[in-house]
């Protein structure tokens, strides 16, 4: 029984097939076509496991293109995807901690792995992936070397969550001649910080799973942590974690109507 | 969503703008118009006056950029609405109105009233903030400074003969408005909660209260025959939301219509213009007592402590048999969003009801991140996580 789940994400679109045990995956750039970034994803998948689109018997979309693709046979937020997907990779898992492109959220699991409580960042890109992307920017870096940069390095206080408002302020360090090191740290430490202020209304609970294109670099994720002051569990595909839960949504649909 | 298949509800849907033509006729033949923004704001006294009190816009977005030239931009969404539509003259109600009547429920209306006093005759009435004896007492004699006022803003005398009659009949529009909610206790609940916002905004423009209390209780007869026919939008699993916090109107609706076209149904507004207004004034030989404690144990979040609100929520959550409990506080609205974790506590303390505060305004700024937020909310009640996987 083949289930795929689609996850169409702001920056990334990922594609599982699931049949009982992950049986291929797929990432391509989301872009400005979430639709055909969502079929592209999922060919791809279904190309690297060698198995026919007939015998998926089920789609589950999730993401914030979820609403673009008629293929899907149901439709769930990443809220719940990535809380499944975590509980099945960590079922010790009582807390998720997700940095997207546009939003990082925080969930709360109880025991069975369902959904307690969630809070998201509301209104702007505080403490999501997009923050990250555009103070590399600034800095001239990728991400990975961002994270190179700041091993080891005392992080500058960065006062600003705003996006626009940080990039000023960073410039303004680099201006005063603040090491680059410093400065990536001190961005670290302000997602961190900005996540804690997020967790803070939903208690982070032990273990803490980290999902989302962030965590595949264990340098930021264990900063991250740090902030937080957790032990995160790093998945093996961060940015699965999703596109998992929803094929896993699907697989668990299908079992019941047998 | 169906339409809404109760043949009244058309009625109702365009009942405020005929209540502009009968406000401007009734004001033609020489009666009085006080106009009110909340619900401590007593009618019974108004309508003892011999005046007609009709509820003052404030629930749309559009007249917002207008009062920002004046306003702070991170005070409440509901404050800056009331004053926008009376600089821009766009709320036919303020328009008609002799004389406005308001309370100092929280610091930013306060502020705002001397501001709107202006523009118009307004009236205001020092609200105590505790619910005691001493409190009570200073209540009622701001209800006598009140009759003193309308006595001789309108040269009539408010005798407690007028009084008690106004007290029967208010109460009778309470009794309408809560047979009307109680419908929504039946699961499928024979109503959107969009449609039940839409009467229960409607039904505060009404000129006649005799005459909208006839249009409820038809309605309600409607909706139950439906109901007992099997009809409805929605089926025996849609879950089922009860909405508290801040009031809500048609123009501030965003949650609500989310919420329902994401696959919840809204069965309970325990707001101010839905569940807390349904509580009626006591019929003794001294009504304008009876006035007095019927207004001060308003369970609004200005009190302190507002134990009395924790206590209706949690009732109403049994009641409508609600599946999630979706608190909405306005921006700028320190009160609500303060209590809104004390609302939580109390509320996940006897058992776990899903629950989820939103602050937002009237803008559709935020809306896409709503929708998966209330979307994910839902999927918290609907989709349960098999014990085994594989």
């Amino acid at each position: 029984m083949l289930t795929a789940g689609i996850d169409i994400g702001s920056t990334a679109t990922k594609a599982v097939l699931f049949d009982g045990e992950v049986r291929g995956s797929a990432m391509v750039p989301t872009g400005w076509d979430p639709k055909e970034a969502g079929l592209a994803a999922y060919r791809q998948a279904l190309e690297a496991a060698g198995i026919a689109e007939g015998a998926v018997r089920c789609i589950v979309g999730t993401g914030y293109g979820r609403v673009s693709l008629p293929i899907f046979d149901r439709r769930v937020t990443e809220i719940t995807c990535h809380a499944r997907g975590a509980f099945h990779l960590f079922p010790g898992t009582r807390t998720v901690v997700d940095i997207g492109g546009q939003d990082s959220k925080v969930i709360a699991l109880d025991e069975s792995g369902a959904v307690a409580d969630f809070i998201m960042n509301d209104k702007c890109a505080a403490g999501t992936g997009r923050f990250l992307q555009v103070m590399a920017g600034v800095l001239d870096a990728s991400l990975d070397e961002l994270g190179a940069l700041a091993v080891g390095a005392d992080p500058v206080q960065i006062s600003s969550m705003c996006t626009v408002f940080a990039e000023s302020e960073i410039i303004g360090l680099l201006a005063r001649g603040v090491a680059k090191g410093r400065i990536a740290a001190g961005i670290f430490d302000a997602i961190a910080r900005r996540i804690q202020g997020l967790a803070g209304r939903v208690a982070l609970r032990e273990q803490v799973t980290f999902s989302g294109g962030v965590a595949l670099n264990p340098e930021i994720s264990r900063i991250i942590g740090a902030g937080l002051g957790v032990a995160l569990q790093l998945p093996r595909d961060p940015q699965l974690v999703g596109a998992l839960g929803a094929a896993l949504l699907g697989f668990e649909q299908l079992t019941r109507e047998v | 969503m169906e339409m809404n298949q109760a043949a009244t509800f058309a009625e109702i849907a365009t009942l405020r703008e005929r209540n502009i033509l009968a406000l401007k006729q009734a004001k033609e033949s020489g009666l009085k118009v006080v106009g009110t923004y909340c619900l401590y704001s007593p009618a019974e006294l108004i309508l003892a006056a011999g005046a007609i009190p009709v509820s003052l816009c404030g629930t749309s977005q559009n007249p917002i950029p207008a009062a920002e030239k004046v306003l702070p931009r991170a005070l409440c969404p509901l404050i800056k609405s009331s004053y926008g539509f009376a600089i821009t003259d766009t709320c036919p109600y303020f328009h008609f109105a002799d004389l406005l009547l308001a309370e100092t429920t929280c610091d930013g209306k306060k502020m705002m009233y001397e501001l709107l006093g202006q523009l118009k005759p307004l009236h205001l009435m020092q609200l105590p903030q505790v619910q005691d004896a001493a409190a009570l007492a200073y209540w009622q004699a701001e209800l006598g400074r009140l009759i003193v006022r309308l006595e001789a803003e309108f040269g009539v005398e408010i005798t407690p003969a007028r009084l008690a009659e106004a007290v029967l009949l208010v109460n009778e529009e309470r009794r309408s408005l809560q047979a009307l909610q109680d419908v929504c206790m039946r699961r499928p609940s024979p109503i959107s909660g969009m449609d039940l916002l839409t009467v229960l905004h409607n039904r505060g423009f009404s000129v006649d209260k005799r005459e909208a209390v006839q249009l409820l209780d038809r309605l309600t007869g409607e909706l139950l025959e439906l109901s007992d026919r099997g009809i409805s939008p929605f089926t025996a699993g849609t879950p089922r939301i009860l909405l508290t916090g801040v009031p809500v109107g048609i123009g501030s609706d965003k949650v609500v219509r989310i919420v329902e076209e994401c696959g919840g149904s809204v069965v309970c507004f325990e707001s101010c213009g839905g569940y807390k207004k349904v509580d009626p004034v006591e019929v003794t030989d001294d009504p304008l007592r009876a006035i007095a404690e019927k207004y001060l144990r308003i369970p609004c979040s200005c009190m302190s402590p507002n134990t009395g609100r924790l206590e209706l929520v949690a009732r109403l959550v049994r009641q409508f048999q609600a599946d999630g409990v979706i608190d909405l506080t306005w921006q700028g609205c320190h009160t609500y969003n303060i209590e809104s974790f004390t609302l939580k506590s109390h509320l996940q303390a006897g058992g776990k009801v899903p629950f989820m505060q939103i602050e937002t305004d009237y803008s559709e700024s935020d809306s896409e991140q709503l929708k998966v937020r209330i979307e994910a909310f839902l999927e918290m009640i609907t989709i349960r996580p098999a014990r085994q996987t594989g």
